[in-house]
């Protein structure tokens, strides 16, 4: 079980984050380096995670083809699940990277009695994913009213949109339940599904606890126990601008807060997260299936071994001539 | 059907749940009935493929060269840097499970390593291991393992056990596809000499002879005029094939089984009654005979080597294209490798069908069109003269092979031609077809029967479906387009759904063919009478 070590992992996480918030020599260090630092392990981890990829060639055009191929013209071609232009690749590209094409294809199978094979809609995954994903970019972005002044008429606009329902006082962020219900499903579906739990690592259980933590930390911020907001946004800007101020208001719950996302850029690059920019990357989807019309080339093509038609009539002459076969050396 | 082999209603007795012990540090057994044997080392000594010996994959001792593990890891290296592929879906796997019963093997076994993600898991620890810093550093909490024979054993087993249909492909969030990460995971266990005699066999004869059967020319020539005979008896029509002629328009190649091998024998009686029918100006050849490609299942490097034949042959014999019979690996391999291993094919001309004038636009670079993309335009344009009723004796259905639906898009054009040569025609349900379609569990050089039992768990899912219409509908012939669906399909069904046999989209083709010139067609290509044959009772279950 990976769970447990997981969850005392993120617990020491936050724990270290509380204490560094309470004890003034670690202050400077947690609120401004260990971010500033972890921001710069993010973005170079990741140019280098996606340089090393990209370093690779993609030999051969291997698209999985999820439609009708494009072949004769009165035949009904499917243009995003089988595209076969850079059009169509762009629109199977953002469906997958928006929308998560190919996981709303998901069912389950189970063996009845017969046996009968049932496959049944499985959506959950599914929405819980596409809800954690989205909920997730609509916070981050929210956040950029800590980091810029005047706030962009856009994090407001999306601010006014997220809290549409103006319940409770502050406003109720939608996306802020959201994300917090899809990571608690994620992780019991890890929990709870045998099949799931079996194949499950340590990471795939910190990075949800880690995500949990993050979340639940803004979360009792903005809704239970107060926090100077001034003073965050002192902190925010002063980051933004490399030159960081840490002032004696921002509360020891900021560092937790903070200190999770430190962890969780700096271990980005270096888990199997990377499949943010990977996805883009993937040959089986990005790839248009025009196999046959156009001609792909591998850089590294190199010649083989192969046996001629001459060697193979020299080797088998008495049996061609004796079938009655054209020869082509007499 | 084989003693060792439980009954059905034994081997449906799955049970999914995962063992208690973490799958890292449960050792692989190998049971009787769910493997394939080693490789002869003939076959690899003339091939000149690393490590032939003696030696089995239940022996103790597998005779690997000392320095395995660093061939191993060299080898993990080298593909790496060459194939994007590989390195991305080693690192972006988030291990959501949505693959996990996608499987046909998982489904039939239940057994967690046949779950896509714990199959790629099992190179995907090694790679973590000795490729990534945090494997380096934390083995255990990066789920990182180190290489020993056990592992490797585990690799043979699994990757053995997966035959590269690329059903798991197609839910992937991020399209990781198993094929690929089996693929090279294989080129990796022939680097020490551990591969399978049923993929090796075929291989190393297709080297020498042109084809997996290891049929010489003569053997060939007399196999086609066997068929020329035996047409000649069932229609009264005496077709000719010209063997190697040179300036044919086309080279027509087919799976080997297709001239040799039951029931593909009836898809060669139906693709030559085409053929005379139009009037085609063709050729075959006993040199490049063989569209199968058993070096997929191999390495890339022997997909290449067999794949050259095609090309080269038709340069030889001068003709303007190529049309590819009824096979699906062989259409993974023409489709998405032969032109970028082999070509550019500036030799051959665009296809265009001498009947209707049809130009194949999207085959314009590689010259090679399918039998079915063929035969659908003939179709619709109205020049071939069919009937139909002379099919009625079967209810029909239609089985996707996984490489021409997933690797390809050839899903309409067979679906177009049964519909207008047969009158009985019904789909298994969605989620067994098309893209979704399930494999006959013997893909990938795994149909031997030594591995029965294997396979016939890994074909419940599409027998299961079969099943389905057959009681709905009355089902009694299920078609395809895939020489190994052809040859394990009917042991299969026999197995789980018994009364269904197996076709060629062709040999419908040929059934409902009007001659010009025919006798009273009394019985079908197999020499069944034609009216007397009726399908079974509906049962609804």
């Amino acid at each position: 079980m990976h769970v447990l070590p997981a969850l005392i992992t993120v617990l020491l996480l936050v724990a270290a984050g509380y204490a560094a918030g309470r004890i003034e020599a670690l202050r400077f260090f947690f609120g401004a380096v260990v971010p500033l630092a972890a921001v710069a392990v993010f973005l170079g981890g990741i140019a280098w995670r996606v340089l090393r990829w990209a370093a690779s060639p993609v030999p051969f055009r291997i698209p999985t083809t999820c439609g009708q191929q494009r072949s004769l013209p009165w035949l009904k071609h499917a243009r995003l699940d089988n595209p076969a232009t850079g059009w169509g690749v762009l629109g199977r590209m953002a469906l997958e990277v928006l929308l998560f094409r190919s996981l709303f294809r998901n069912t389950k199978a189970e063996l009845h009695a017969g046996p009968k094979l049932v496959y049944s809609e499985e959506k959950w995954l599914w929405l819980a994913a596409l809800a954690f994903h989205w909920s997730f970019l609509i916070v981050f972005l929210r956040h950029l009213r800590f980091f810029m002044e005047p706030v962009p008429a856009f994090v407001l606009a999306l601010q006014n949109l997220d809290g549409f329902f103006q319940i409770g006082a502050p406003v109720l962020y939608w996306s802020g339940v959201i994300i917090l219900v899809a990571l608690l499903y994620l992780l019991a579906r890890r929990l709870w599904d045998p099949q799931i739990r079996y194949v499950s690592l340590f990471t795939d259980y910190f990075a949800l606890m880690l995500l949990l933590g993050l979340v639940s930390s803004g979360l009792l911020m903005r809704y239970f126990t107060k926090v100077d907001i001034v003073a965050v946004k002192q902190l925010a800007v002063g980051l933004i601008t490399l030159s960081p101020v840490v002032p004696a208001a921002v509360s020891p719950l900021v560092f937790v807060h903070l200190f999770l996302l430190s962890v969780l850029l700096a271990y980005f690059p270096f888990s199997k997260l990377v499949h943010m920019p990977g996805v883009f990357l993937s040959p089986t989807r990005n790839l248009a299936n025009n196999n046959r019309a156009r001609r792909h080339v591998n850089p590294w093509n190199y010649p083989v071994k192969v046996h001629t038609y001459e060697e193979w009539e020299e080797e088998f002459r008495d049996k061609i001539v004796a079938a009655g076969l054209p020869l082509d050396k007499e | 059907m084989s003693e060792t082999v439980p009954k059905p209603d034994e081997l449906v007795q799955i049970d999914y749940r995962p063992p208690v012990r973490d799958w890292m540090h449960t050792p692989v057994q190998f049971r009787r009935g769910t493997f394939c044997y080693a490789a002869a080392p003939k076959n690899l000594k003339y091939l000149e493929m690393p490590n032939p010996r003696d030696w089995q994959p239940m022996d103790e001792d597998w005779k690997l060269p000392e320095n395995w593990r660093e061939i191993i890891l060299e080898g993990m290296r080298e593909r790496l840097e060459k194939f994007r592929s590989f390195r991305l879906f080693m690192d972006i796997c988030v291990r959501c499970g949505a693959c996990a019963d996608k499987c046909h093997f998982y489904i039939g076994s239940g057994d967690p390593k046949n779950m896509p993600v714990l199959r790629a898991e099992l190179l995907r620890s090694v790679y973590r291991r000795y490729f990534t810093l945090a494997g380096r550093l934390a083995p255990k909490l990066a789920g990182a393992r180190d290489l020993t024979v056990d592992v490797l054993k585990e690799w043979f087993y699994y990757f053995y056990q997966c035959t590269e249909c690329r059903r798991c492909s197609v839910f992937c969030p991020y399209g990781i596809d198993t094929a690929e990460v089996t693929m090279l995971a294989r080129e990796l266990l022939n680097l020490v000499g551990c591969n399978i005699n049923w993929a090796i066999e075929p291989v190393a004869n297709c080297f020498r002879t042109g084809n997996h059967l290891g049929v010489q020319p003569h053997g060939f020539k007399d196999s086609i005029e066997f068929a020329v005979d035996e047409l000649e008896d069932l229609t009264g029509v005496r077709v000719e094939v010209p063997i190697m002629k040179k300036g044919a328009e086309v080279l027509f190649i087919m799976p080997s089984a297709d001239y040799f091998a039951s029931p593909h024998y009836y898809t060669l009686l139906g693709y030559l009654l085409l053929f005379h029918h139009v009037g085609l100006d063709y050729t075959v050849s006993a040199y490049a005979s063989e569209g199968g490609n058993f070096g997929l299942f191999t390495s890339h490097e022997m997909i290449k080597r067999l794949n050259d034949k095609m090309y080269r042959e038709a340069r030889r014999l001068k003709v303007k294209y190529l049309i590819g019979g009824e096979c699906g690996h062989m259409w993974r391999v023409i489709h998405q490798y032969m032109d970028t291993m082999n070509g550019p094919a500036d030799f051959l001309e665009v296809p265009v069908s001498p009947v209707t004038g049809t130009r194949f636009e999207h085959a314009a670079s590689t010259k090679m069109i399918h039998i079915c993309e063929f035969t659908a335009d003939l179709i619709r344009h109205g020049k071939l003269k069919l009937d139909p009723s002379r099919n009625d004796h079967w209810k029909v259905t239609f089985h996707d092979s996984c490489n021409p639906a997933r690797a390809m898009g050839l899903l309409e054009e067979p679906r177009y031609i049964l519909r207008n040569v047969a009158r009985h025609f019904y789909e298994m349900p969605e989620n067994t077809i098309r893209e979704q379609t399930f494999c006959c569990g013997s893909g990938s050089g795994l149909g031997t029967d030594e591995n029965l039992e294997m396979r016939l768990r890994g074909g419940l899912p599409r027998a299961n479906a079969v099943k389905y219409v057959r009681d709905r509908f009355g089902v009694n012939l299920l078609t395809c387009i895939c020489a190994i669906d052809k040859a394990t399909l009917p042991p299969l069904l026999d197995y789980w759904v018994p009364g269904v046999e197996v076709a060629g989209v062709h040999e419908l083709v040929g059934n409902a063919l009007v001659m010009e010139g025919e006798k009273p067609r009394t019985t079908d290509l197999r020499g069944q009478p034609l009216a007397s044959i009726q399908p079974p009772e509906v049962t609804h279950a």
